[in-house]
């Protein structure tokens, strides 16, 4: 499947980020810049301006069945979100659940705009960290009806931030036709790609997948525009923490259900109700039932980080909690962190406390996202 | 007369008779990246060699920092609390992390000077 030539731990985009002064981090078996200039300035830039993102490590697949009915009707098996309604060029964000219904990967599956694939054909986006993982699981699962394709010679740009639709229009009409979760096939002066109005970072911005042997080529286009820098891994986890997403692994694993994890719009409405998925039996009563545990935001005073690992304390000392991702917020100039607390205390505005070093810190439990999501629901720039 | 010398853990010792300053490196902070919070210790403490004696905080991670030699705290930089990023903007000036008083035998073979460090550092 690697057709390209690019060693297996190196993006297409591995020379340029070099050139660009990147401080390259080993990161789920990548190579990738984890900063440029540094990830204040870039996690700034980004929520100001416009950052290109290399978001190639993420595995891109390709699902194929013989028609979009029985292709999203055997996804439905397996996934909890609702995709039998999916428009042709929309995207939706849902789980791949286990039995217990613990979360083996987040993702987002997208129906091919109108004309731009077969009708059975689909597209779905997956943790680095999981591609194996995943494939494994849905090749298992629909070893007949559906056929999976993995991508190695893809990479996948994101463009975030207010600019990133100013930006891109000088290049395509795609922000002119996309609205946030909107997908659309798009030729970059003669560079064939797929444009999405998607991102983790909070704000508006685009993904770009394309060819390996394209994806510098149009890095540079973007780059010619002096709205855009480039930005690391770094940025890209600050970025997202302060919007409020999770990142697997850290926010949510295998044993953690969607219903803790503050997932539930990841399960459609009516599937809640019906079920018919992986995990459905445990994800239904969780829901009745309400979760043991609840993933909340924190924001703390002082300048202190409190950090995944952190954890969360009762007035006797007893744990009854832990932070899962937690950094200094460069928007905020604050500590904000994501932890799980029993749902009883799980109410906007409680005071918990989390051990750092041995000190006790106090934390506002505080509605996420930390910042303001600046999607475009509407196309547009 | 004073004289910098360096740890293989690039905290610096700036000499000064019988006491010293104690931070981290330009190398350091350089490869730290953004400093965003210093924890300093409490001024009277006493350190042996390679006792935690500072944790510094970027974006990304908290790293500790370790005492270069045997020393006491007589001052910590306060203007750290309200500015950690001096660390970053001067390092081996404004950014000090605490000022010690040094036992006379204070083993200090162990450290390189600034030659050695860049050397080291390269």
């Amino acid at each position: 499947m690697a057709q390209s030539g690019i060693p297996p731990n190196r993006t297409a985009l591995f020379d340029l980020h070099v050139s660009q002064g990147g401080r390259i981090v080993d990161f789920s078996g990548y190579e990738l810049p984890v900063q440029f200039t540094g990830i204040v300035a870039e996690h700034m830039h980004t929520r100001m301006m416009a950052s290109l993102f290399d978001v190639s490590h993420m595995g891109q697949i390709t699902v194929t069945g013989s028609d979009f009915e029985t292709t999203s009707q055997a996804l439905e098996t397996l996934l909890p979100g609702n995709l039998k309604n999916l428009k042709p060029g929309s995207m939706r964000y849902t789980v791949l659940l286990n039995a217990e219904g613990g979360i083996e990967d987040d993702l987002i599956v997208t129906r091919p705009a109108e004309g731009q694939a077969a009708d059975g054909v689909m597209f779905i986006v997956v943790n680095a960290a999981r591609k194996a993982h995943d494939l494994a699981i849905f090749e298992e699962a629909f070893t007949d009806e559906l056929e999976f394709e993995l991508h190695e010679d893809k990479a996948l740009l994101a463009l975030q931030g207010p600019l990133a639709g100013a930006v891109l229009a000088e290049l395509s009409d795609a922000p002119l036709k996309l609205a946030f979760m909107q997908a659309m096939p798009a030729s970059i002066e003669g560079i064939e790609c797929q444009i999405s109005r998607c991102g983790y970072t909070g704000e508006d911005g685009f993904e770009i997948s394309l060819k390996n042997n394209d994806a510098i080529s149009l890095a540079k286009k973007l780059y010619a525009d002096e709205r855009v820098n480039p930005a690391g891994l770094g940025a890209r986890d600050s970025l997202r923490l302060e919007a409020g997403l999770c990142l697997y692994g850290h926010d949510m694993d295998d044993t953690i259900d969607p219903v803790s994890a503050d997932l539930l719009f990841a399960i459609g409405k009516q599937r809640r109700i019906d079920g018919g998925f992986v995990g459905a039996p445990r994800v239904l009563q969780i829901i009745k039932d309400g979760p043991e545990n609840r993933r909340v935001g924190l924001l703390f005073e002082g300048r202190m980080p409190v950090r995944e690992g952190a954890q969360i304390i009762d007035v006797q000392g007893k744990i009854i909690g832990r932070i899962t991702s937690g950094t200094f917020a460069p928007s905020l100039k604050a500590p904000i962190a994501m932890a799980y607390v029993p749902s009883e205390l799980a109410v906007l505005g409680n005071k918990v406390t989390a051990l750092v070093r041995g000190r006790e810190v106090v934390g506002t439990i505080t509605r996420m996202p930390f910042v303001h999501q600046n999607y475009a629901r509407k196309p547009g720039i | 007369m004073t004289k910098t010398l360096f740890s293989e853990d690039h905290e610096y010792v700036r000499l000064e008779g019988d006491s010293a300053t104690i931070g981290i490196s330009n190398y350091a902070q350089e490869q730290l990246g953004d400093i965003v919070f210093v924890e300093l210790p409490a001024v009277g403490t006493s350190f042996k060699k390679g006792d935690e004696i500072a944790v510094v905080e970027s974006v990304k991670a908290a790293s500790e920092i370790y005492a270069p030699l045997d020393c006491t705290v007589t001052e910590v930089n306060e203007a750290l609390n309200e500015d950690p990023g001096k660390v970053n903007m001067d390092a081996m000036g404004e950014g000090w992390l605490i000022r010690v008083s040094l036992a006379a035998d204070a083993d200090r073979s162990h450290l390189m000077d600034e030659a050695a460090y860049t050397t080291h550092t390269a």
